[in-house]
């Protein structure tokens, strides 16, 4: 489990995942929502980026468009320079609601290992991979249970040991610890950070919390509010080894966070009012 | 953000278990004195010259009288016709319901090409197809199958095409991102989550199995419990009668207790049932 390797140049060019011009339109029955506007970007190999936007920013619509989920109206999105068309293999998602997305009628190693089935995974290897990835969120004990006996913390880490046992070449993770309290919040954040430092994946990493995303992200890409587009794409140049107070205490990251945050309140009226009336 | 017109959530509890405790009584202390009140006034009715002794004997004679059926060997066998009936009617209607629900309930196409059809045929009652049935199968088991099928598949498929519909859109999203196979999702998602409606139906279609199980043997004469009773009323045996009818009564209860603990059993994952989750 070495990653040195792959933690080469920050922003690649030709990115492992790249993001070129999509939109995508919602027809509902009489009306169209314009959701996003035009989003390009890339995420190089081995890159943990994280994507802030105000809510309602169309987020969510733009990880479904990157994990194949949903086709784009325009553009497209290409994954080791093939083109996205449906979920593509090497690609796991932690999603917000883990009550929703666990499967309750399996227990904790039956929902880490049924993805491995799907993968046809050798039983032995299976075996392995879920212990494994059981052990590195710090939940050895708790195979046999089911997932709603556990707490909501607890089930995120689950869902996060199914996601890298798949042995994902990109995490997408989807607000992952916007339900879970702080504390556990900042700890899923260290695991976060610990599990892509050691594993060597690109992460996507999309938040409505600002202190989030810069406390865990190489980049920051804010979003306008919807129709959206990228507004900016922030390097955080904070030391690799970050730590919950310490690292949040550096006058850097204060500047960092106060510069993104200003561009997530200028994201807010970015389309309604011209750049003049920007935030002071 | 995704335009989702689903409600969050999970499917409804078919029927959450409940611990009120009414008084200091324990529930089931309640209900026996019920049944012991309700025997009671039978007992009282007759002999009070309420109610003429001819038409309802007092309780303790249809005690004796369910006493002297128990005693005959055609009891027992019209009590295996019986559940007879009902059993093979129920698994063929369970089998049918629940494969026709997920088939039309996962193509689009078809729930749509199928629901007015489904609107029109279920409101039939299962006894208006008696002449059918009679002219087809005669007096046989097969008739009372006909009836009980058509009348228990009902309540499963339409039981099974909520629930096929109710998955999830994130589990689905998360089967769909793991790229699972077709029969995966249908496995190991659509199936689980049908689960309790699909149970919910098989405990409705037992009930009514039973009634209509016992409907044919009283109109078309299939042997059965049904029969005797007829046979047991045309020979004025009044207080036979009434045994019998306790009979079918205890059948019914019999049939519930034993759906519930199939669903208590097969649903030990899911809200209604399970009992040590954390939050």
């Amino acid at each position: 489990m070495t990653s040195t390797d792959v933690k080469s140049a920050v922003r690649a060019d030709s990115g492992l995942l790249d993001v070129r011009g999509v939109q995508k339109t919602y027809y509902g029955s009489g009306r169209t929502v314009e959701a996003v506007r035009d989003l390009t970007f890339s995420v190089g190999t081995g890159e943990l980026a994280c994507i802030v936007g105000p809510s309602g920013a169309g987020k969510t619509t733009l990880l479904k468009c990157i994990a194949g989920l949903l086709p784009p109206t325009g553009g497209e999105v290409r994954l080791g320079g093939a083109r996205v068309q449906g979920p593509p293999p090497g690609m796991a998602v932690v999603f917000q609601e883990y009550g929703r997305s666990l499967f309750p009628w399996m227990t904790v190693a039956d929902n880490i290992a049924l993805p491995l089935k799907q993968k046809r995974t050798p039983k032995p290897r299976r075996a392995a991979l879920v212990a494994e990835a059981l052990e590195s969120v710090g939940l050895r004990d708790v195979p046999h249970a089911y997932p709603w006996q556990l707490s909501g913390g607890m089930q995120q880490r689950v869902a996060i040991a199914r996601a890298i046992a798949y042995e994902p070449d990109v995490l997408l993770m989807d607000e992952p610890f916007a339900a879970v309290d702080a504390q556990t919040r900042a700890e899923l954040e260290d695991l976060t950070r610990s599990l892509w430092r050691n594993l060597g994946m690109t992460v996507l990493f999309v938040t409505h919390d600002i202190d989030e995303a810069v406390y865990l992200g190489q980049r920051v890409l804010v979003l306008s509010g919807s129709p959206t587009v990228v507004m900016e794409d922030v390097a955080v140049d904070l030391p690799a080894e970050r730590e919950q107070l310490s690292t949040r205490a550096l006058p850097r990251f204060a500047e960092l966070r106060a510069h993104v945050y200003e561009q997530v309140q200028r994201a807010k009226t970015f389309h309604t009012a011209p750049a003049a009336g920007a935030s002071a | 953000m995704t335009l989702q017109p689903r409600r969050a959530g999970p499917p409804p509890a078919p029927h959450p278990r409940s611990r009120t405790r009414t008084g200091a009584l324990p529930e089931p202390l309640l209900g026996l004195l019920g049944l012991v009140l309700l025997a009671g006034v039978l007992e009282v009715l007759p002999r009070t010259g309420v109610v003429s002794a001819d038409y309802l004997p007092p309780f303790s004679e249809i005690a004796d009288a369910l006493v002297g059926v128990a005693g005959e060997e055609s009891f027992w066998q019209a009590l295996l016709d019986t559940a007879e009936g009902w059993g093979y009617g129920l698994a063929i209607a369970v089998g049918v319901g629940t494969g026709l629900g997920l088939l039309i309930g996962s193509v689009e196409v078809l729930r749509r090409a199928t629901a007015s059809t489904i609107e029109f045929l279920r409101p039939i009652p299962s006894v208006a197809l008696v002449p059918l049935a009679v002219l087809v199968y005669g007096t046989g088991l097969e008739s009372t199958l006909l009836l009980v099928v058509y009348a228990a598949v009902w309540p499963v498929l339409l039981q099974m095409l909520a629930g096929v519909r109710d998955v999830d859109p994130v589990a689905r999203d998360t089967a769909a991102s793991y790229r699972f196979t077709r029969w995966a999702r249908l496995r190991h998602v659509t199936w689980p989550t049908a689960l309790p409606y699909l149970m919910t139906g098989v405990r409705l279609s037992a009930s009514v199995a039973l009634i209509l199980a016992i409907s044919s043997q009283l109109i078309i004469g299939s042997p059965g419990i049904g029969k005797e009773i007829a046979l047991a009323q045309s020979s004025n045996a009044v207080e036979e009668m009434y045994a019998l009818v306790i009979v079918t009564g205890a059948l019914g209860v019999c049939v519930n207790v034993a759906a519930r603990a199939l669903e208590r059993r097969v649903l030990a994952w899911h809200t209604s049932v399970r009992t040590e989750a954390v939050t």
